[in-house]
C-alpha cells in the first residue's frame, strides 16, 4: 500500500499576524513557515505504519500545493522521513482549488490511504479532505484519532460524543485526521536531514480550476476592553452598567 | 571558498575587512536552519519537560537524554562521515552549540561529551583509536569525559600530579592520581586523562575506559548551578592503560589540552548565545504579562532599557561568534588542502584563532551573566522563585565565567596571544603601534565631509584601534618583558581588544544585513548605542592603563590623545533603546 500525506505550509504558531493588500492577505514578511501541526502528526503516524513491515506500507509520499518558496517545508517533511514528495506549482487560493489539485495528483500516482489534517492552523480550513474524496468518488472518514492496518485494510478510531467508534474501510480512502493520531511529531534526525537533499520532489503544474471563494477582508479580534472594578458596596452601579452600557440585562 | 579577505588571529587590530567579507547568521542555509530546528525540537520534547528531575540529580535520566540525542545524530555533527558522523562545517557546529546552549544542564553534559570528551581522540588519535572510540562517541554508544583539572592544578594545568609509568612488560601505563570537577564523571565510559609519564615536565594524554579496575568515581559535587550535570572527582589507583591508548605523542598532552580548550572556549561563545536568546524571550514574555500600577511593566522606560540592553549585548556578541566561525571554516579548508591529516587540520585552524576564542569566551559568558541577572530583575520577586527558568538560568550562567579557563586567564590570553602572534610576525602590531604613539597628538582621524553612516562608524573603530595600539606600545615600552606581571594593565589592553572586535563585528554585520535586506533602522539603533558605549569604555580602559604606567610628563599628552581618539557623535540612547525594546515587546520573543 502507498500512503499520501497532504501537507499545508502555515505560519509558525508564535507568529504575530499582520495583514497586507488592504487586509485581504497575510503579510508574509519575517514569517517562519512550518508544516501544519495536524499534517505533521499525520505524517508521523504514516511513518510509524511504514516502519513496521507487517503493515505492508510500501512508501509514504507528501503532497503540497504551493509555490517554490514552500519547498523548505516539503524538505522538512522529507527530513522527518517521507520517501518522496509532490508539489503542485500554484499558490493555494482556496480549499476547493487545493483539493482539486491534490485529487489530480492522486489520480496520476495512485495512493491507497490519503491522510489530511482535520484543520489548518492558518485559516482554520477543514474542507480539503472531504473535497478530495468527493472529487475522486472515494470514501472518507473524519475526526480520525487512530489509524492501523489490519488484513491489508485501514482501520480507524473516531472520537464521538461520549465514546469511540472503530471503522474499517476499503482503500483507496481519505482519512481526515485529528490530534491523537500520533503522540508527538517526529523530530528530523541528522541522517534524515542529510538524505532530504537527495529525495525527489516531483513538481506538477496545476490543472485549471476556479477557486469558489474569495477573501474579502481579514479582521483581528477587537482588543479586550480594560476591566472595570465596581466597589462591592455599590451594586446599583453594576446594574446600571450592565443595563445601559453592556446592554446585557 | 569564495573570494573574501580573511585576517589572521588578532590581525583585526591593524587591518580591516569589508562587510562583504564577514559571514553573518542571517546567511544560514536551509539545511543549517533545519539542523537548528531539530535541536530546538529536541530540547522541547526531551529536555524541558525533565528539567526538574535532572536538577534533582537523576543521572540515569540525563544519560538517557544524551543517548537519545545521539540516536538523532546530534553527537555526530563535528565528526567526519568515516567515523560515523555527519562532518558538518564549523559554522554549523557553532549553530548547534548555540541552539543546544538553551538546554541548561543538558547543554553542559552534551557539549562536554561532544567537545572535550570526543574531539581530543578525533583530532589527536591514530586510526585505530578513532575507529575504536570516535565511531561510538559519535552515536552516543559511548559517553565521554575530559580529565585535566586536579585539586592542585586548575588554571595552572601543567602542574598536575597524576602520573603514568610503563609496566615492566611494556604493555601498559600504570596510572595513579586524582582528577576533579570532571563533567559527566558519573556516567562517562571513555575518559581522556592527562598525566605525566615518569618524571616528565610536561603532560601526556591517555584514553582510559572508565570500567578499568582502579578507576573510582567520587560522589557528585553539590553545585551552585548546572545541578543536572554530573560533576565529580575521579581517582586512579594503579589503573592499567594499554600502551596503544596513549593519545598523540609522549609529552604532547599539554598541547592537546590547550588546543581542546581553545575549541571549548569558542563553542562556549556559541552556547551562551542560545541561553541568552531563551532568557531574553522569557524576560519579555514576563514583562508583557506582569501588570503594576495598572499597566504592563513592559511599558516602563526602566524595563525597556533592560530589555534593549539585553538585545544589544547579545546581538553584538553573536556577530563576532559567526564572524570567527566562518574564518575558522575557511582556514580548515586551506589547511586540509596542504595537510595530510584532515582532523589535525581542523584543530590547527581552531587553535589559530586563539585570540578570538578567548574574546568570545569572556564576552559571551559576561554577556549571559548580565542578561540572566537582568532577567531575574525584570521578574522581580518571581525571579527569585526556584520555580522559574530565569532563576535556574541565573545559577547556571555563573559557571561560564569559570570553566574552559577562567575569564581572568582568558583576559590575559587575549592581550598576550595578540602580542605573541605579532612578535611571531603574523602582523605588524608593534610597528603600527610605535607610529601611532609617536604621533599621538595628530593621529585621530577627523570627520570627513560627506562620510556616510557606516564610514563614520568605521572611522570610530579605526580610532579605537589606535587608542589600543598606543596603549600597547606605551605599556610595552614602560614594562618591557615584565609587562606579563602587570596583569591590571594587560586587562585594560584586553578590554580594549575585546570591545573593538565586538563593535567591529557588529558594524560589519549591520552593514551586510542592510546590503541584503535594505535599511533596517532597529539594527542601526543597536549599532549606535553599542558604538557610543564602546567609545566610553575604550576611553576608560586606555586612561586607566596610561595613568598606571606613563611618566608624569607624558600622561597629559597620552590622555589628550585618548580623548581625541574616543570622541564620537552624541546618540539619543534613550530613544534608540526604546525602539529596540519596542520591537522585542511587539514580537514577544527574541527575533532580531
Amino acid at each position: 500500500m502507498k500512503i499520501l500525506v497532504c501537507i499545508s505550509n502555515v505560519p509558525d504558531t508564535t507568529t504575530k499576524i499582520r495583514f497586507a493588500e488592504g487586509n485581504r492577505a497575510i503579510d508574509t514578511t519575517g514569517i517562519q513557515w512550518v508544516i501544519n501541526p495536524w499534517d505533521e502528526l499525520s505524517l508521523t503516524r504514516a511513518l510509524e505504519l511504514r516502519d513496521d513491515p507487517s503493515n505492508g506500507i510500501k512508501s509514504v509520499t507528501v503532497a503540497h500545493v504551493g509555490n517554490a518558496d514552500s519547498e523548505p517545508t516539503i524538505r522538512k517533511a522529507l527530513a522527518i522521513g517521507a520517501d518522496d514528495a509532490v508539489r503542485v506549482n500554484a499558490g493555494s487560493s482556496d480549499a476547493y482549488f487545493v483539493a482539486l489539485q491534490l485529487a489530480e495528483v492522486i489520480r496520476k500516482e495512485q495512493f491507497d490511504i490519503i491522510m489530511c489534517g482535520i484543520e489548518s492552523s492558518d485559516f482554520n480550513g477543514s474542507a480539503v479532505g472531504g473535497m478530495i474524496a468527493e472529487s475522486l468518488g472515494i470514501g472518507s472518514v473524519s475526526a480520525v484519532s487512530g489509524l492501523s492496518i489490519s488484513n491489508n485494510q485501514p482501520v480507524m478510531t473516531r472520537e464521538i460524543d461520549g465514546g469511540r467508534e472503530v471503522v474499517a474501510m476499503t482503500a483507496p480512502m481519505v482519512a481526515i485526521v485529528q490530534k491523537g493520531i500520533a503522540k508527538e511529531p517526529r523530530i528530523a534526525a541528522m541522517r534524515g536531514i542529510m538524505m532530504a537533499r537527495t529525495k525527489q520532489i516531483r513538481v506538477y503544474e496545476p490543472v485549471p480550476a476556479e477557486p469558489l471563494t474569495e477573501v474579502q477582508v481579514f479582521e483581528k479580534p477587537a482588543p479586550r476592553a480594560a476591566c472595570r472594578f465596581i466597589e462591592p458596596d455599590n451594586p446599583a452601579q453594576l446594574i446600571d452598567l450592565l443595563q445601559n452600557e453592556a446592554k446585557v440585562i | 571558498m569564495e573570494n573574501r579577505k580573511i585576517l589572521k588571529s588578532g590581525e583585526f587590530l591593524v587591518d580591516e575587512i569589508e562587510a562583504k567579507d564577514i559571514f553573518i547568521s542571517e546567511e544560514f542555509d536551509e539545511e543549517q536552519k533545519m539542523i537548528s530546528q531539530t535541536c530546538k525540537d529536541f530540547l522541547e520534547a526531551e529536555v524541558y519537560p525533565n528539567l526538574v528531575a535532572l536538577e534533582k540529580g537523576d543521572r540515569e535520566l540525563m544519560k538517557d537524554i544524551l543517548k537519545k540525542s545521539g540516536e538523532l545524530g546530534l553527537m555526530g555533527i563535528s565528526i567526519p562521515e568515516e567515523y560515523g558522523g555527519f562532518g558538518q562545517s564549523f559554522v554549523t557546529q557553532m549553530l548547534v552549540a548555540e541552539t543546544t546552549g538553551a538546554g541548561f544542564s543538558f547543554s553542559v553534559a552534551f557539549m562536554a561529551h561532544c567537545g572535550i570528551g570526543t574531539l581530543p581522540i578525533l583530532y589527536y588519535g591514530n586510526e585505530d583509536q578513532r575507529q575504536r572510540y570516535v565511531t561510538k562517541l559519535a552515536t552516543g554508544e559511548l559517553l565521554g569525559a575530559y580529565c585535566l583539572t586536579e585539586p592542585g592544578a586548575g588554571s595552572d594545568a601543567n602542574s598536575g600530579k597524576t602520573n603514568a609509568t610503563l609496566s615492566e612488560d611494556g604493555k601498559y601505563y600504570i596510572l595513579n592520581g586524582q582528577k576533579m570537577w570532571i563533567t559527566n564523571a558519573g556516567f562517562a565510559d571513555t575518559l581522556v586523562v592527562f598525566a605525566k609519564i615518569d618524571s616528565d615536565r610536561v603532560l601526556s594524554a591517555f584514553i582510559v575506559d572508565s570500567n578499568s579496575p582502579g578507576v573510582v568515581i567520587g560522589p557528585d559535587e553539590h553545585k551552585m548551578g548546572i545541578k543536572g550535570s554530573s560533576t565529580a572527582q575521579i581517582y586512579f589507583t594503579d589503573v592499567k592503560v594499554p600502551v596503544e591508548n596513549l593519545l598523540g605523542k609522549r609529552g604532547e598532552g599539554f598541547r592537546i589540552a590547550l588546543s581542546i580548550l581553545h575549541m571549548g572556549r569558542i563553542k562556549l561563545g556559541a552556547n551562551v548565545i542560545g541561553a541568552a536568546k531563551k532568557t531574553i524571550t522569557d524576560s519579555v514574555r514576563y514583562a508583557n504579562e506582569r501588570k503594576q500600577f495598572g499597566v504592563l511593566i513592559s511599558t516602563f522606560g526602566a524595563i525597556k532599557h533592560k530589555l534593549a540592553e539585553q538585545v544589544i549585548q547579545l546581538f553584538a556578541s553573536e556577530s563576532a561568534v559567526y564572524r570567527v566561525s566562518k574564518d575558522i571554516d575557511d582556514l580548515m579548508v586551506k589547511l586540509k588542502s596542504d595537510c595530510v591529516d584532515k582532523n589535525r587540520a581542523s584543530i590547527e585552524a581552531i587553535s589559530h584563532y586563539a585570540v578570538e576564542a578567548a574574546i568570545l569566551k569572556v564576552v559571551g559568558s559576561e554577556m549571559l551573566d548580565f542578561i540572566a541577572d537582568e532577567a531575574v530583575q525584570i521578574y522581580g520577586g518571581m525571579g527569585y522563585s526556584a520555580e522559574m527558568d530565569v532563576e535556574r538560568g541565573y545559577r547556571d550562567s555563573r559557571i561560564n565565567r569559570i570553566f574552559e579557563g577562567t575569564n581572568e586567564i582568558n583576559r590575559l590570553l587575549v592581550a598576550d596571544t595578540a602580542m605573541k602572534r605579532a612578535m611571531k610576525g603574523d602582523f605588524d602590531l608593534f610597528g603600527e603601534a610605535a607610529k601611532i604613539y609617536d604621533n599621538i597628538e595628530v593621529i585621530d582621524e577627523g570627520r570627513r565631509e560627506g562620510e556616510d553612516y557606516f564610514q563614520e562608524k568605521g572611522r570610530y573603530i579605526r580610532n579605537f584601534k589606535k587608542a589600543a595600539l598606543m596603549t600597547i606600545h606605551g605599556a610595552s615600552g614602560q614594562f618591557g618583558k615584565s609587562l606579563v606581571n602587570e596583569q591590571e594593565v594587560l586587562n585594560n589592553i584586553a578590554e580594549m581588544i575585546m570591545d573593538i572586535y565586538i563593535l567591529e563585528s557588529l558594524k560589519l554585520r549591520v552593514e551586510k544585513l542592510e546590503s541584503m535586506k535594505g535599511s533596517l533602522s532597529v539594527y542601526r539603533d543597536i549599532l549606535d548605542v553599542n558604538a557610543y558605549d564602546t567609545a566610553a569604555k575604550i576611553r576608560k580602559s586606555a586612561s586607566d592603563a596610561v595613568n598606571s604606567f606613563a611618566a608624569t610628563d607624558n600622561v597629559s599628552k597620552l590622555t589628550g590623545g585618548i580623548e581625541a581618539l574616543t570622541r564620537v557623535a552624541g546618540v539619543n540612547v534613550k530613544d534608540a533603546r526604546r525602539r529596540i525594546a519596542d520591537k522585542l515587546i511587539e514580537d514577544n520573543l527574541y527575533k532580531f
